[in-house]
Protein backbone atom coordinates (compact mmCIF):
# COMPACT_ATOMS: atom_id res chain seq x y z
CA UNK A 1 0.00 0.00 0.00
CA UNK A 2 2.75 2.38 1.01
CA UNK A 3 4.75 1.16 -1.99
CA UNK A 4 1.89 2.01 -4.37
CA UNK A 5 1.51 5.43 -2.85
CA UNK A 6 5.20 6.24 -3.20
CA UNK A 7 5.12 4.93 -6.79
CA UNK A 8 2.28 7.31 -7.47
CA UNK A 9 4.16 10.20 -5.89
CA UNK A 10 7.23 9.53 -7.98
CA UNK A 11 4.97 9.25 -11.04
CA UNK A 12 3.55 12.71 -10.34
CA UNK A 13 6.99 14.11 -9.61
CA UNK A 14 7.86 13.78 -13.29
CA UNK A 15 5.42 16.54 -14.24
CA UNK A 16 7.10 19.47 -12.45
CA UNK A 17 10.43 18.25 -13.78
CA UNK A 18 9.32 18.01 -17.39
CA UNK A 19 6.78 20.82 -17.61
CA UNK A 20 9.33 23.59 -18.35
CA UNK A 21 10.46 21.77 -21.51
CA UNK A 22 6.86 20.90 -22.56
CA UNK A 23 5.03 24.08 -21.69
CA UNK A 24 5.96 26.14 -24.73
CA UNK A 25 4.87 23.51 -27.29
CA UNK A 26 1.76 22.50 -25.41
CA UNK A 27 0.38 25.98 -24.77
CA UNK A 28 0.90 26.88 -28.43
CA UNK A 29 -0.79 23.63 -29.41
CA UNK A 30 -3.77 24.44 -27.17
CA UNK A 31 -4.16 27.72 -29.03
CA UNK A 32 -4.14 25.90 -32.38
CA UNK A 33 -6.71 23.39 -31.11
CA UNK A 34 -8.99 26.23 -29.99
CA UNK A 35 -8.50 27.99 -33.30
CA UNK A 36 -9.47 24.89 -35.29
CA UNK A 37 -12.46 24.25 -33.00
CA UNK A 38 -13.77 27.80 -33.16
CA UNK A 39 -13.23 28.11 -36.90
CA UNK A 40 -14.79 24.75 -37.71
CA UNK A 41 -17.78 25.35 -35.44
CA UNK A 42 -18.41 28.82 -36.88
CA UNK A 43 -18.28 27.42 -40.40
CA UNK A 44 -20.53 24.55 -39.28
CA UNK A 45 -23.10 27.03 -37.92
CA UNK A 46 -23.25 28.92 -41.20
CA UNK A 47 -23.48 25.75 -43.28
CA UNK A 48 -25.97 24.28 -40.80
CA UNK A 49 -28.31 27.26 -40.93
CA UNK A 50 -28.29 27.36 -44.73
CA UNK A 51 -28.84 23.60 -45.03
CA UNK A 52 -31.59 23.60 -42.37
CA UNK A 53 -33.48 26.31 -44.24
CA UNK A 54 -32.93 24.26 -47.40
CA UNK A 55 -34.40 21.18 -45.70
CA UNK A 56 -37.56 23.16 -44.89
CA UNK A 57 -37.81 24.83 -48.28
CA UNK A 58 -41.10 24.54 -50.17
CA UNK A 59 -39.06 23.69 -53.30
CA UNK A 60 -38.44 20.00 -53.73
CA UNK A 61 -35.10 20.33 -55.56
CA UNK A 62 -33.69 22.49 -52.76
CA UNK A 63 -34.96 20.07 -50.13
CA UNK A 64 -33.34 17.17 -51.93
CA UNK A 65 -29.96 18.89 -52.24
CA UNK A 66 -29.98 19.71 -48.53
CA UNK A 67 -30.91 16.12 -47.65
CA UNK A 68 -28.08 14.77 -49.79
CA UNK A 69 -25.64 17.05 -47.99
CA UNK A 70 -26.80 15.87 -44.58
CA UNK A 71 -26.65 12.19 -45.55
CA UNK A 72 -23.15 12.50 -47.04
CA UNK A 73 -21.67 14.33 -44.06
CA UNK A 74 -23.37 11.88 -41.71
CA UNK A 75 -22.08 8.84 -43.59
CA UNK A 76 -18.50 9.87 -44.38
CA UNK A 77 -16.02 9.85 -41.47
CA UNK A 78 -14.52 13.26 -40.67
CA UNK A 79 -11.05 11.79 -41.11
CA UNK A 80 -11.85 10.81 -44.70
CA UNK A 81 -12.99 14.39 -45.41
CA UNK A 82 -9.79 15.74 -43.85
CA UNK A 83 -7.61 13.43 -45.96
CA UNK A 84 -9.56 14.32 -49.11
CA UNK A 85 -9.02 18.02 -48.50
CA UNK A 86 -5.39 17.79 -47.41
CA UNK A 87 -3.98 15.01 -49.59
CA UNK A 88 -6.71 14.43 -52.14
CA UNK A 89 -6.70 17.91 -53.67
CA UNK A 90 -2.94 18.03 -54.24
CA UNK A 91 -3.06 16.26 -57.64
CA UNK A 92 -5.59 18.91 -58.68
CA UNK A 93 -3.04 21.60 -57.84
CA UNK A 94 -4.75 22.67 -54.61
CA UNK A 95 -2.44 22.40 -51.62
CA UNK A 96 -4.16 23.53 -48.44
CA UNK A 97 -2.24 24.20 -45.25
CA UNK A 98 -3.02 21.82 -42.43
CA UNK A 99 -4.94 24.24 -40.17
CA UNK A 100 -7.21 25.69 -42.89
CA UNK A 101 -7.83 22.16 -44.18
CA UNK A 102 -8.79 21.05 -40.67
CA UNK A 103 -11.16 24.00 -40.20
CA UNK A 104 -12.75 23.40 -43.58
CA UNK A 105 -13.06 19.63 -43.13
CA UNK A 106 -14.46 19.69 -39.61
CA UNK A 107 -16.75 22.58 -40.55
CA UNK A 108 -18.15 20.64 -43.50
CA UNK A 109 -18.79 17.53 -41.46
CA UNK A 110 -20.24 19.30 -38.39
CA UNK A 111 -22.43 21.43 -40.71
CA UNK A 112 -24.58 18.40 -41.53
CA UNK A 113 -25.23 17.64 -37.87
CA UNK A 114 -25.84 21.27 -37.00
CA UNK A 115 -28.38 21.50 -39.83
CA UNK A 116 -30.32 18.66 -38.25
CA UNK A 117 -30.21 20.37 -34.85
CA UNK A 118 -31.59 23.60 -36.31
CA UNK A 119 -34.24 21.76 -38.29
CA UNK A 120 -35.39 19.80 -35.25
CA UNK A 121 -35.66 23.05 -33.30
CA UNK A 122 -37.76 24.73 -35.96
CA UNK A 123 -39.97 21.70 -36.44
CA UNK A 124 -40.44 21.21 -32.71
CA UNK A 125 -42.33 24.48 -32.47
CA UNK A 126 -45.94 23.48 -32.75
CA UNK A 127 -48.03 24.35 -35.81
CA UNK A 128 -50.43 26.13 -33.48
CA UNK A 129 -47.71 28.60 -32.50
CA UNK A 130 -47.53 29.79 -36.07
CA UNK A 131 -51.31 29.88 -36.42
CA UNK A 132 -51.61 32.00 -33.30
CA UNK A 133 -49.22 34.45 -34.95
CA UNK A 134 -51.30 34.46 -38.12
CA UNK A 135 -54.51 35.20 -36.21
CA UNK A 136 -53.10 38.31 -34.57
CA UNK A 137 -52.12 39.56 -38.03
CA UNK A 138 -48.41 38.79 -38.20
CA UNK A 139 -46.51 38.31 -41.45
CA UNK A 140 -44.47 35.14 -42.04
CA UNK A 141 -41.31 37.08 -41.31
CA UNK A 142 -42.71 38.40 -38.00
CA UNK A 143 -43.80 34.89 -37.04
CA UNK A 144 -40.27 33.60 -37.64
CA UNK A 145 -38.70 36.51 -35.83
CA UNK A 146 -40.90 36.76 -32.74
CA UNK A 147 -42.24 33.23 -32.33
CA UNK A 148 -40.43 30.44 -34.19
CA UNK A 149 -36.78 31.50 -33.92
CA UNK A 150 -36.84 32.35 -30.18
CA UNK A 151 -38.41 28.98 -29.42
CA UNK A 152 -36.24 27.03 -31.87
CA UNK A 153 -33.06 28.60 -30.48
CA UNK A 154 -33.90 27.54 -26.95
CA UNK A 155 -34.55 24.03 -28.12
CA UNK A 156 -31.37 23.93 -30.23
CA UNK A 157 -28.91 25.49 -27.76
CA UNK A 158 -28.11 22.48 -25.56
CA UNK A 159 -27.47 20.12 -28.51
CA UNK A 160 -25.43 22.86 -30.18
CA UNK A 161 -23.15 23.07 -27.15
CA UNK A 162 -22.78 19.29 -27.25
CA UNK A 163 -21.84 19.61 -30.90
CA UNK A 164 -19.20 22.20 -30.02
CA UNK A 165 -17.66 19.72 -27.55
CA UNK A 166 -17.68 17.04 -30.26
CA UNK A 167 -15.87 19.39 -32.65
CA UNK A 168 -13.31 20.15 -29.93
CA UNK A 169 -12.58 16.46 -29.50
CA UNK A 170 -12.63 15.74 -33.24
CA UNK A 171 -10.03 18.46 -33.77
CA UNK A 172 -7.52 15.87 -32.52
CA UNK A 173 -7.99 14.16 -35.91
CA UNK A 174 -6.16 17.12 -37.43
CA UNK A 175 -2.94 15.68 -35.97
CA UNK A 176 -3.13 13.09 -38.76
CA UNK A 177 -2.80 15.81 -41.38
CA UNK A 178 0.03 17.36 -39.30
CA UNK A 179 -1.82 20.38 -37.94
CA UNK A 180 0.29 21.48 -34.94
CA UNK A 181 -2.46 20.99 -32.36
CA UNK A 182 -2.43 19.26 -28.98
CA UNK A 183 -2.46 15.67 -30.18
CA UNK A 184 0.34 16.11 -32.71
CA UNK A 185 2.59 17.83 -30.15
CA UNK A 186 1.82 15.10 -27.63
CA UNK A 187 2.94 12.43 -30.08
CA UNK A 188 6.13 14.40 -30.81
CA UNK A 189 6.92 14.73 -27.11
CA UNK A 190 6.17 11.12 -26.30
CA UNK A 191 8.51 9.92 -29.02
CA UNK A 192 11.37 12.10 -27.81
CA UNK A 193 10.90 11.76 -24.03
CA UNK A 194 9.61 8.17 -23.92
CA UNK A 195 6.88 9.14 -21.43
CA UNK A 196 3.70 8.16 -23.32
CA UNK A 197 1.64 7.51 -20.18
CA UNK A 198 2.51 10.88 -18.70
CA UNK A 199 1.97 12.90 -21.81
CA UNK A 200 -1.28 11.30 -22.97
CA UNK A 201 -2.78 11.47 -19.49
CA UNK A 202 -1.93 15.16 -19.48
CA UNK A 203 -3.53 15.59 -22.91
CA UNK A 204 -6.69 13.86 -21.71
CA UNK A 205 -6.87 16.22 -18.76
CA UNK A 206 -6.36 19.25 -21.03
CA UNK A 207 -9.22 18.25 -23.39
CA UNK A 208 -11.41 17.57 -20.40
CA UNK A 209 -10.65 20.97 -18.87
CA UNK A 210 -11.46 22.67 -22.16
CA UNK A 211 -14.75 20.80 -22.50
CA UNK A 212 -15.86 21.10 -18.87
CA UNK A 213 -17.02 24.73 -18.90
CA UNK A 214 -18.98 24.02 -22.08
CA UNK A 215 -20.70 21.04 -20.45
CA UNK A 216 -21.65 23.22 -17.51
CA UNK A 217 -23.07 25.87 -19.82
CA UNK A 218 -25.10 23.18 -21.63
CA UNK A 219 -26.50 21.86 -18.38
CA UNK A 220 -27.56 25.30 -17.15
CA UNK A 221 -29.20 26.03 -20.49
CA UNK A 222 -31.06 22.75 -20.44
CA UNK A 223 -32.50 23.58 -17.04
CA UNK A 224 -33.47 27.06 -18.18
CA UNK A 225 -35.10 25.69 -21.29
CA UNK A 226 -37.36 23.42 -19.29
CA UNK A 227 -38.26 26.27 -16.98
CA UNK A 228 -39.20 28.54 -19.86
CA UNK A 229 -40.74 26.24 -22.42
CA UNK A 230 -42.46 23.44 -20.61
CA UNK A 231 -42.97 19.84 -21.55
CA UNK A 232 -45.54 20.54 -24.20
CA UNK A 233 -42.92 21.53 -26.74
CA UNK B 1 -86.60 42.22 -34.36
CA UNK B 2 -85.02 45.54 -35.19
CA UNK B 3 -82.97 45.76 -38.36
CA UNK B 4 -79.22 45.40 -37.65
CA UNK B 5 -76.28 45.96 -39.91
CA UNK B 6 -74.76 42.77 -41.34
CA UNK B 7 -71.19 42.41 -40.04
CA UNK B 8 -70.12 39.03 -41.34
CA UNK B 9 -71.45 37.29 -44.41
CA UNK B 10 -70.53 33.85 -45.70
CA UNK B 11 -71.61 32.82 -49.18
CA UNK B 12 -71.48 29.37 -50.76
CA UNK B 13 -68.47 28.24 -48.78
CA UNK B 14 -66.89 24.96 -49.85
CA UNK B 15 -63.79 23.25 -48.55
CA UNK B 16 -62.30 19.86 -49.19
CA UNK B 17 -59.13 18.19 -47.93
CA UNK B 18 -58.09 15.87 -50.73
CA UNK B 19 -61.06 13.68 -51.48
CA UNK B 20 -62.81 14.57 -48.23
CA UNK B 21 -65.52 17.19 -48.60
CA UNK B 22 -65.77 19.07 -45.34
CA UNK B 23 -67.92 22.04 -46.31
CA UNK B 24 -70.49 21.64 -49.02
CA UNK B 25 -71.86 25.11 -49.58
CA UNK B 26 -72.47 27.09 -46.42
CA UNK B 27 -74.29 30.45 -46.26
CA UNK B 28 -74.46 32.40 -43.03
CA UNK B 29 -74.68 35.95 -41.85
CA UNK B 30 -74.05 37.66 -38.56
CA UNK B 31 -75.49 41.01 -37.54
CA UNK B 32 -73.55 43.64 -35.62
CA UNK B 33 -73.36 42.75 -31.90
CA UNK B 34 -74.98 39.40 -32.50
CA UNK B 35 -73.88 36.05 -31.14
CA UNK B 36 -73.98 33.04 -33.39
CA UNK B 37 -73.29 29.57 -31.99
CA UNK B 38 -72.37 26.64 -34.22
CA UNK B 39 -73.29 23.21 -32.96
CA UNK B 40 -73.16 19.77 -34.52
CA UNK B 41 -71.47 16.37 -34.28
CA UNK B 42 -67.69 16.16 -34.62
CA UNK B 43 -66.65 16.05 -38.25
CA UNK B 44 -69.62 18.18 -39.26
CA UNK B 45 -67.36 21.01 -40.47
CA UNK B 46 -67.95 23.62 -37.74
CA UNK B 47 -64.30 24.14 -36.90
CA UNK B 48 -63.28 24.20 -40.56
CA UNK B 49 -65.96 26.80 -41.19
CA UNK B 50 -64.60 28.96 -38.39
CA UNK B 51 -61.03 28.56 -39.66
CA UNK B 52 -62.14 29.51 -43.17
CA UNK B 53 -63.58 32.79 -41.89
CA UNK B 54 -60.10 34.19 -41.21
CA UNK B 55 -58.45 32.08 -43.91
CA UNK B 56 -56.46 29.81 -41.62
CA UNK B 57 -57.92 27.39 -44.13
CA UNK B 58 -58.32 28.73 -47.63
CA UNK B 59 -61.79 27.93 -48.95
CA UNK B 60 -62.08 26.13 -52.30
CA UNK B 61 -65.15 28.10 -53.25
CA UNK B 62 -67.36 30.82 -51.84
CA UNK B 63 -66.70 34.20 -50.31
CA UNK B 64 -66.48 35.81 -46.90
CA UNK B 65 -67.29 39.45 -46.24
CA UNK B 66 -66.49 41.35 -43.06
CA UNK B 67 -68.11 44.76 -42.88
CA UNK B 68 -68.72 44.52 -46.62
CA UNK B 69 -65.06 43.83 -47.38
CA UNK B 70 -64.02 40.65 -49.16
CA UNK B 71 -61.72 38.57 -46.92
CA UNK B 72 -58.61 36.94 -48.38
CA UNK B 73 -59.54 37.97 -51.89
CA UNK B 74 -59.39 41.06 -54.05
CA UNK B 75 -61.62 42.21 -56.85
CA UNK B 76 -59.73 43.20 -60.00
CA UNK B 77 -62.23 44.42 -62.54
CA UNK B 78 -64.64 41.52 -62.85
CA UNK B 79 -62.18 38.93 -61.58
CA UNK B 80 -61.58 37.86 -57.99
CA UNK B 81 -57.99 37.00 -57.03
CA UNK B 82 -56.22 35.87 -53.87
CA UNK B 83 -55.37 38.84 -51.68
CA UNK B 84 -51.74 39.68 -50.94
CA UNK B 85 -50.23 38.28 -47.75
CA UNK B 86 -50.05 41.71 -46.14
CA UNK B 87 -53.68 42.50 -46.98
CA UNK B 88 -54.80 39.19 -45.51
CA UNK B 89 -52.68 39.78 -42.40
CA UNK B 90 -54.33 43.13 -41.76
CA UNK B 91 -57.76 41.58 -42.33
CA UNK B 92 -57.02 38.83 -39.84
CA UNK B 93 -56.30 41.51 -37.27
CA UNK B 94 -59.98 42.50 -37.48
CA UNK B 95 -60.98 39.06 -36.22
CA UNK B 96 -60.01 37.73 -32.81
CA UNK B 97 -59.51 33.97 -32.83
CA UNK B 98 -59.56 31.77 -29.73
CA UNK B 99 -58.17 28.26 -30.14
CA UNK B 100 -59.36 25.10 -28.46
CA UNK B 101 -55.78 24.46 -27.28
CA UNK B 102 -55.01 28.11 -26.44
CA UNK B 103 -51.69 28.21 -28.34
CA UNK B 104 -50.19 30.78 -26.04
CA UNK B 105 -46.52 31.53 -26.76
CA UNK B 106 -44.52 29.67 -24.10
CA UNK B 107 -41.41 31.85 -24.36
CA UNK B 108 -43.32 35.02 -23.45
CA UNK B 109 -44.91 36.09 -20.19
CA UNK B 110 -48.67 36.48 -19.90
CA UNK B 111 -48.42 40.23 -20.44
CA UNK B 112 -46.08 39.84 -23.42
CA UNK B 113 -48.42 37.29 -24.98
CA UNK B 114 -51.18 39.85 -24.98
CA UNK B 115 -48.98 42.85 -25.86
CA UNK B 116 -47.01 41.32 -28.74
CA UNK B 117 -49.72 41.88 -31.35
CA UNK B 118 -50.48 45.49 -30.38
CA UNK B 119 -46.77 46.27 -30.22
CA UNK B 120 -45.49 44.56 -33.36
CA UNK B 121 -48.56 44.33 -35.57
CA UNK B 122 -50.59 47.40 -34.64
CA UNK B 123 -47.30 49.24 -34.06
CA UNK B 124 -48.33 50.95 -30.84
CA UNK B 125 -45.54 52.34 -28.70
CA UNK B 126 -44.26 49.58 -26.43
CA UNK B 127 -45.62 51.32 -23.34
CA UNK B 128 -49.07 51.80 -24.88
CA UNK B 129 -49.13 48.16 -25.98
CA UNK B 130 -48.38 47.09 -22.41
CA UNK B 131 -51.11 49.35 -21.04
CA UNK B 132 -53.60 47.97 -23.54
CA UNK B 133 -52.56 44.43 -22.60
CA UNK B 134 -53.08 45.21 -18.90
CA UNK B 135 -56.57 46.44 -19.63
CA UNK B 136 -57.41 43.29 -21.56
CA UNK B 137 -56.00 41.09 -18.80
CA UNK B 138 -58.23 42.88 -16.30
CA UNK B 139 -61.22 42.10 -18.49
CA UNK B 140 -60.51 38.38 -18.18
CA UNK B 141 -59.53 38.72 -14.50
CA UNK B 142 -55.95 37.67 -15.08
CA UNK B 143 -54.00 40.88 -14.46
CA UNK B 144 -52.50 39.42 -11.27
CA UNK B 145 -50.68 36.78 -13.35
CA UNK B 146 -49.14 39.25 -15.82
CA UNK B 147 -45.54 38.20 -15.15
CA UNK B 148 -46.07 34.44 -15.08
CA UNK B 149 -45.25 32.11 -17.95
CA UNK B 150 -48.28 30.38 -19.48
CA UNK B 151 -47.21 26.84 -18.57
CA UNK B 152 -47.53 27.67 -14.88
CA UNK B 153 -51.22 28.41 -15.25
CA UNK B 154 -54.26 26.18 -15.34
CA UNK B 155 -56.03 25.47 -18.62
CA UNK B 156 -58.85 27.81 -17.69
CA UNK B 157 -56.42 30.62 -16.94
CA UNK B 158 -54.52 30.00 -20.17
CA UNK B 159 -57.71 30.15 -22.16
CA UNK B 160 -58.70 33.44 -20.54
CA UNK B 161 -55.32 34.83 -21.61
CA UNK B 162 -55.97 33.49 -25.11
CA UNK B 163 -59.17 35.52 -25.04
CA UNK B 164 -57.32 38.61 -23.80
CA UNK B 165 -54.78 38.24 -26.61
CA UNK B 166 -57.58 38.16 -29.17
CA UNK B 167 -59.34 41.13 -27.54
CA UNK B 168 -56.12 43.16 -27.71
CA UNK B 169 -56.42 43.10 -31.49
CA UNK B 170 -59.50 45.28 -30.99
CA UNK B 171 -61.33 43.05 -33.42
CA UNK B 172 -64.69 43.59 -35.06
CA UNK B 173 -65.70 40.02 -34.37
CA UNK B 174 -64.53 37.29 -32.01
CA UNK B 175 -64.26 33.71 -33.26
CA UNK B 176 -64.21 30.97 -30.61
CA UNK B 177 -63.23 27.44 -31.64
CA UNK B 178 -64.49 25.10 -28.89
CA UNK B 179 -62.87 27.26 -26.21
CA UNK B 180 -63.73 24.92 -23.34
CA UNK B 181 -63.29 21.49 -24.97
CA UNK B 182 -59.69 21.05 -23.79
CA UNK B 183 -60.48 22.01 -20.20
CA UNK B 184 -61.08 19.95 -17.10
CA UNK B 185 -64.78 20.15 -16.21
CA UNK B 186 -64.22 22.32 -13.12
CA UNK B 187 -62.44 24.97 -15.23
CA UNK B 188 -65.12 25.36 -17.89
CA UNK B 189 -67.22 27.78 -15.85
CA UNK B 190 -64.60 30.52 -15.47
CA UNK B 191 -64.02 30.64 -19.25
CA UNK B 192 -67.70 30.63 -20.13
CA UNK B 193 -68.20 33.35 -17.52
CA UNK B 194 -65.68 35.59 -19.28
CA UNK B 195 -67.26 34.93 -22.68
CA UNK B 196 -70.66 35.75 -21.24
CA UNK B 197 -69.33 39.08 -19.95
CA UNK B 198 -68.00 39.88 -23.43
CA UNK B 199 -71.37 38.96 -24.93
CA UNK B 200 -73.05 41.32 -22.50
CA UNK B 201 -70.78 44.13 -23.71
CA UNK B 202 -72.38 43.75 -27.10
CA UNK B 203 -69.47 42.15 -28.92
CA UNK B 204 -70.15 40.29 -32.13
CA UNK B 205 -69.10 36.67 -31.94
CA UNK B 206 -69.18 33.31 -33.62
CA UNK B 207 -68.59 30.33 -31.38
CA UNK B 208 -68.25 26.62 -31.92
CA UNK B 209 -69.18 24.76 -28.74
CA UNK B 210 -70.70 21.66 -27.24
CA UNK B 211 -71.96 23.61 -24.21
CA UNK B 212 -75.62 23.57 -25.15
CA UNK B 213 -76.88 25.22 -22.00
CA UNK B 214 -74.44 28.09 -22.47
CA UNK B 215 -75.44 28.37 -26.13
CA UNK B 216 -79.07 28.71 -25.15
CA UNK B 217 -78.29 31.50 -22.68
CA UNK B 218 -76.00 33.55 -24.90
CA UNK B 219 -76.82 32.93 -28.55
CA UNK B 220 -79.03 35.07 -30.74
CA UNK B 221 -78.85 32.38 -33.36
CA UNK B 222 -78.02 28.70 -33.20
CA UNK B 223 -76.77 26.98 -36.34
CA UNK B 224 -76.82 23.19 -36.44
CA UNK B 225 -74.39 21.70 -38.96
CA UNK B 226 -74.00 18.15 -40.15
CA UNK B 227 -72.17 16.69 -43.13
CA UNK B 228 -70.73 20.06 -44.14
CA UNK B 229 -74.04 21.86 -44.54
CA UNK B 230 -76.32 23.93 -42.36
CA UNK B 231 -79.17 21.62 -41.43
CA UNK B 232 -81.16 24.06 -39.39
CA UNK B 233 -80.77 27.49 -37.86
CA UNK B 234 -82.82 29.85 -35.74
CA UNK B 235 -83.24 31.16 -32.22
CA UNK B 236 -82.27 28.88 -29.29
CA UNK B 237 -85.97 28.39 -28.59
CA UNK B 238 -86.45 27.08 -32.11
CA UNK B 239 -83.35 24.95 -32.64
CA UNK B 240 -82.63 23.66 -29.15
CA UNK B 241 -86.10 23.39 -27.65
CA UNK B 242 -88.11 22.56 -30.76
CA UNK B 243 -85.78 21.16 -33.42
CA UNK B 244 -87.59 20.44 -36.67
CA UNK B 245 -85.05 18.17 -38.28
CA UNK B 246 -84.58 14.58 -37.31
CA UNK B 247 -80.76 14.94 -37.36
CA UNK B 248 -80.90 17.88 -34.96
CA UNK B 249 -83.22 15.97 -32.65
CA UNK B 250 -80.91 12.95 -32.65
CA UNK B 251 -77.82 15.10 -31.93
CA UNK B 252 -79.46 16.95 -29.07
CA UNK B 253 -80.88 13.71 -27.72
CA UNK B 254 -77.42 12.15 -27.62
CA UNK B 255 -76.04 15.18 -25.76
CA UNK B 256 -78.75 14.93 -23.12
CA UNK B 257 -78.19 11.24 -22.57
CA UNK B 258 -74.40 11.67 -22.51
Amino acid sequence: MIGLLSDFQSFLAVYPQKWPSWSYDITRAVVVTLKITAGAFALGLVIGLVVAIGRLSPRKSVRRMATVYVEITRGVPSLVILFLLYFGLVPLGIALDAVPAAILGLGISSGGYIAEIFRAGIEATHRGQREAGLTVGMSSFQIYRFIIIPQATRIALPPLVNMLITVLKDSSLASLISAPEIMLRAKDISSTDFLPLHIFLLVGVIYCLLALPLSLVARVMERKMFAGLGARL
Amino acid sequence: MAETKTLLKIEGLRKHFGALNVLNGVDLSLGQSKKLVLIGPSGSGKTTLLRCINHLEVPNAGHIYLDGELIGEERRGDRILRASASKLASQRREMGFVFQNFYLWPHLTVLENVALGPWRVQRLARKDAMTLAETMLEKVHMAHKRNEYPERLSGGQQQRIGIARALAQQPKVMLFDEPTSALDPELVGEVLGVIQELAAEGRSMVMVTHEIRFARDVADEIVFMDGGVVVESGSPAEVIDNPRHERTQRFLGQLRVG
